[in-house]
């Protein structure tokens, strides 16, 4: 691990934070001196800024083969947290896209939603690169708070502040427990840099404080990625946000958060393993029992996907359970098929409109095989993948993540897993089912298709990932398996 | 043997032309005529690769042919690997000649949505292929579980009132077994290192272990094949589908699960196969019983024929069971012959439904009189599924039967009753449609078959008495690979030459070297030890240099030889 020395070199290492962190205070102002078209110029810029991003992130990749630790210790940049950041760049360029063209359908568009997406943006990025429990505490919480505004970004509904609210007051507790957490770990090793605590815990043994401290960590965390039992606010802010921003929530935030835990979990607490194994294989298991069951009975379609997100975390917990380099390289697999998976069904529904807003129930996608063929095939196999059945590109996740808990040991983590999606497999269909085989009644409401390019152009794209996976899989689950080993 | 892929040609040019349809533009009635065309010229035209494979297949060995093998997932393990033996061969033909009769079949009585019925079908037989000349277990996989996606949607969408019902019941049962499958295959990768079939094969797995695993497969192979009790889904997606979606499933998905039992279970867990052999035959025998039981009782004439499907599954699985010579090819052969007799009989079903829109029994009758072409066709099928010796039915029940008469007599025995069972609904059946009173005007006024349909059975009639009266077509080229396949249940150590060449992963270059099997045990075949593969390469390089001295020694004896 290499120290960097003076601050420009710290500038230098933290180079995709700081441009992002000037863009979007820019942007801020820029947008709010703009009279005309703010909304459209600022969502433009943000993606060209992301683009612009993710090749920065490209370019440092030759100079991190060793991980690089920054501002006396806070901050860390290697391969893995470049990559993940890549990732999340990509992520909130499909959502921006996504969110650009729905608020302009429905007239909601203002400039504060591109910048308050850079900013959650920005949090994230603190969070993969954190090394220090501060860091990630105010990566977190910078990432939040933004999220909650753009939850109640439609201040017409009466259901946004709703869902604004519930989220705000949940996470804020969700912090509570995090920072409660964070000072036992304080308390009991003294310091909360992660290199330091990860000698000092090493080969400790059991320790009450450290166990409860890391305990109530992982419990805010949980909130975070809404792992069964703290996944109550997901359905209702999935449910009450604006459907752009609900695929913005359900891309991006998990992937970061997945990774921040799998930072936490493998370097400074790798030595209490023994510990917080059973925590997370609890939570594991109740995600995937929950969000396969509760998932049979919704009648939204963001509720359901919001029951499909919950299932999914459990999965990508499994990985974390099984641990060690081959765990890490499948969860890092998992959420990157995931994000492409959601992101395309997202792009479906918010490509069918209802009176200008995106289709909000299962029923609206009835007889859609007629009347937009395309539309329903495109959605046929998103579901299909996400139900995990080949050769699509939700099997290779959900294969490596057995794959990796198998290997470990844990068997019956993996059958209840598969058993499952099994369930799960029952409500994508019913989507199938609806758009295919029940016949369209004579007096619905005509679906709308939206005519823009990019919206599906990103949907042809997302598409032709899910379904190209199969030829190439070695690709990402090499890659995966190389950007990990900075991790352990 | 050529080196052209002709698996994978096989495998994906179905795909290619679901693709092609997918493309056609212009008027509706030019979009249909034209999909139908494509489809059936690409379904044909790979029956052709077929038999041309069947030509140039060996006979002689249980080798793999046609082997193909590309790097896929290599830090995995897992690679492309295709390859047929004898018992794949079989059902390779078998899927590939009955997509274009399924085709055919809706050439006329698919109305809605007919490019994508085509399309449907086509991808269905990449499937299928696939999941026969797969050579990984993950590959494997894939494709067997690929399937459940274009049947879910021909259940679904061409499917009859209570379709819904019937795609879920299909899909959910389905893939509930498989997926234990795909634990037992991940438990199994950890065990051996490899997801390679034919390495696999050769591995040595622990007898507790071998218990477990087998029951993961098993729970895949037994709701795929159906057995008695999980064989519920069956009855209702046969109703409910449309007819050529009843002739695949009957023909080919079936034969899936007996397909796996052939490929993982007894050769990988042959130990536990011969520990639970015992429980199989059970379930076979209350299938067997039981289901023709049921199908006596039927007033559909489709679901009669599909609990008899349930009934014939059940000699299958009771031949591969027995691990004996005549068990299992008695089960391959009643697989083959299942599979082009059921699919007819559903063809038939399907050629008096295009009529009269009902399959109740008793709507029909004395259709031998308006009808006696078909009278005559339905006749060939009605006696092979009944097993008439000269059919096909016949060959394969009599050997599964011989097969458990060596093991188990009382399951020999009540087996057999059910033959009597089968001879009496079918014989029913028959009576009540084709002989009997006319008692409805409009079933005394269908017209007999027309020539679409005359192309689809009539070819199925011919195979059914030409397999019957030569059933050396199959059994020549399946008994090498059964074989070889009871060698591996038995435990036995080759004494010639292993005759697998798989080709292993060197660790260190990621690179496959091909490793010429010497008399090393299994466990080495599939260890992860880099040296054996340098071990093999340098033990090639002595032999090379021992046959250059001999050689040398040779010429230097003929040189003396001309100086003196």
């Amino acid at each position: 691990m290499i120290q960097s020395v003076d601050v420009f070199q710290d500038i230098k290492t933290a180079m995709p934070e700081v441009a992002t962190a000037a863009f979007a205070l820019w942007l801020l102002v820029f947008s709010a001196f703009k009279k005309h078209q703010a909304f459209a110029v600022a969502s433009f810029l943000s993606c060209a800024f992301l683009v612009g991003i993710i090749v920065v992130c490209f370019g440092m990749f030759g100079q991190y083969d060793e991980p690089v630790v920054a501002f006396g210790g806070l901050y860390i940049q290697d391969y893995f947290s470049l990559s993940i950041k890549m990732l999340i760049a990509l992520g909130t360029l499909i959502s921006l896209i996504y969110v650009y063209f729905d608020m302009k359908q429905t007239q909601i568009g203002r400039f504060e939603a591109p910048v308050l997406m850079i900013l959650s943006m920005l949090g994230m990025f603190f969070m993969v690169s954190a090394h220090d429990l501060l860091t990630l505490y105010v990566g977190l919480e910078l990432q939040s708070l933004a999220l909650y505004i753009l939850a109640s970004f439609n201040r017409h509904s009466y259901k946004a502040p709703e869902a604004g609210m519930k989220y705000f007051i949940l996470g804020a507790i969700a912090s509570g427990m995090l920072l409660f957490g964070m000072s036992f770990v304080y308390g009991f090793a003294g310091h909360t840099g992660f290199g330091v605590l990860e000698e000092v815990l090493n080969g400790t043994t059991y320790n009450v404080g450290l166990t409860v401290g890391l305990a109530f960590m992982l419990v805010g965390l949980a909130f975070k990625i809404s792992a069964v039992p703290f996944h109550m606010w997901t359905p209702d802010v999935y449910q009450g946000a604006p459907a752009s921003v609900t695929a913005f929530f359900a891309i991006v935030p998990k992937i970061a958060a997945i990774c921040l835990i799998m930072r936490l979990l493998n370097g400074p607490f790798g030595g209490l393993q023994d510990q917080w194994v059973q925590i997370v294989y609890a939570l594991s298991m109740a995600s995937m029992v929950l969000g396969a069951f509760a998932g049979l009975v919704q009648t939204s379609i963001k509720r359901l996907l919001a029951y499909s997100s919950i299932g999914n975390i459990g999965y990508a917990l499994m990985g974390i359970v099984a641990g060690g380099a081959d765990g890490g390289a499948s969860v890092v697999v998992y959420m990157t098929v995931y994000m492409i998976m959601t992101a395309g069904t997202f792009g479906v529904v918010l490509s069918l409109r209802k009176g200008g807003v995106a289709v909000e129930e299962i029923a609206d996608f009835k007889g859609l095989s007629k009347t937009s063929p395309f539309h329903a095939y495109a959605m046929t196999l998103f579901m299909f993948s996400l139900s995990g059945i080949p050769p699509l590109a939700g099997f290779f996740g959900k294969l490596v993540v057995f794959k990796a808990a198998v290997d470990s040991g844990y068997i019956v983590l993996a059958v209840i897993g598969v058993l499952t999606s099994v369930v799960a497999a029952y409500y994508y269909l019913r989507i199938i089912k609806t758009m295919f085989f029940d016949e369209e009644d004579a007096g619905m409401d005509e679906i709308q298709i939206v005519p823009y390019a990019a919206q599906h152009g990103t949907l042809v794209a997302t598409l032709a990932v899910v379904v190209g996976f199969c030829v190439v899989p070695a690709v990402l689950i090499e890659y995966a398996e190389v950007l990990v080993r900075s991790l352990f | 043997m050529t080196d052209f892929p002709l698996l994978s040609l096989m495998t994906f040019l179905p795909l290619i032309g679901a693709f092609f349809i997918m493309l056609i533009r212009g008027n509706d009635a030019d979009v249909v005529q034209n999909a139908k065309n494509v489809g059936l010229f690409t379904s044909l035209f790979n029956l052709g690769i077929a038999f041309y494979m069947v030509a140039l297949f060996r006979p002689d060995t249980a080798e793999f042919q046609f082997v193909e093998t590309i790097r896929w997932l290599p830090s995995l393990n897992i690679s492309y690997h295709m390859g047929v033996d004898g018992i794949s061969m079989v059902f390779v033909v078998l899927s590939a000649l009955l997509t274009p009769i399924c085709i055919l079949a809706s050439w006329n009585s698919v109305h809605t949505r007919v490019r994508e019925y085509i399309v449907a079908f086509l991808v269905l037989e990449t499937f299928m292929i696939g999941t026969f000349c797969a050579l990984d277990g993950v590959l494997f996989y894939i494709f067997f579980e690929a399937v459940l996606i274009p049947m879910y949607l021909i259940i679904g969408i061409w499917g009859g009132p209570r379709r819904v019902y019937a795609a879920f019941k299909f899909f959910l049962f389905t893939l509930l077994g498989s997926v234990l499958m795909l634990v037992g295959l991940l438990v199994l990768y950890r065990e051996v290192g490899t997801t390679d079939i034919p390495a696999l094969m050769e591995a040595d797995i622990p007898y507790e272990l071998q218990l477990w695993l087998w029951l993961a497969f098993f729970a895949s192979f037994a709701v795929k094949m159906p057995m008695w009790p999980v064989h519920t889904w069956l009855p209702d997606a046969h109703v409910e589908a449309p007819t050529g979606g009843s002739v695949i499933l009957a023909g080919v998905l079936l034969k899936m699960g007996g397909y796996g039992f052939l490929r993982f279970s007894l050769p990988m867990f042959p130990d536990a196969s011969l520990y639970f052999a015992p429980m199989v035959f059970w379930l076979s025998v209350i299938a067997i019983i039981y289901t023709s039981l049921v199908a006596l009782a039927q007033s559909d004439m489709k679901k009669m024929i599909a609990y008899s499907s349930v009934a014939h599954m059940g000699y299958v699985t009771l031949g591969i069971f027995t691990a004996t010579t005549q068990g299992i090819e008695g089960g391959i052969f009643q697989m083959v012959s299942h599979g082009i007799v059921s699919a007819a009989l559903f063809l038939c079903v399907g050629v008096v439904y295009d009529r009269l829109h009902t399959r109740e029994i008793n709507r029909y009758g004395g259709l031998v009189k308006n009808m006696p072409k078909y009278a005559t066709v339905f006749m060939v099928f009605m006696l092979g599924s009944v097993g008439l010796p000269g059919t096909s039915g016949f060959v394969g029940e009599m050997l599964a039967l011989v097969g458990i008469y060596q093991v188990d007599t009382l399951v020999a025995f009540l087996a057999t009753t059910g033959v009597v069972l089968g001879a009496s609904y079918m014989l029913l059946l028959y009576r009540k449609v084709v002989f009997g009173e006319q008692k409805n005007a409009d079933a005394a006024a269908m017209k007999d078959m027309n020539k679409v349909e005359y192309l689809t059975l009539v070819p199925l009639a011919a195979m059914t008495i030409w397999l019957g009266v030569q059933p050396s077509i199959v059994m020549d080229r399946i008994s090498p690979s059964v074989e070889n396949l009871l060698r591996q249940v038995h435990n036995e150590r080759p004494v010639a030459p292993a005759k697998v060449e798989p080709n292993i992963m060197d660790p260190k270059t990621g690179i496959f070297v091909p490793i010429m099997p010497t008399d090393n045990t299994p466990k080495e075949l599939i260890s992860d030890e880099p040296p054996i593969a340098e071990q093999a390469i340098e033990e090639q390089a002595d032999e090379l240099n021992d046959e250059m001295n001999n050689r040398d020694a040779d010429s230097q004896v003929e040189d003396n030889g001309a100086a003196e």
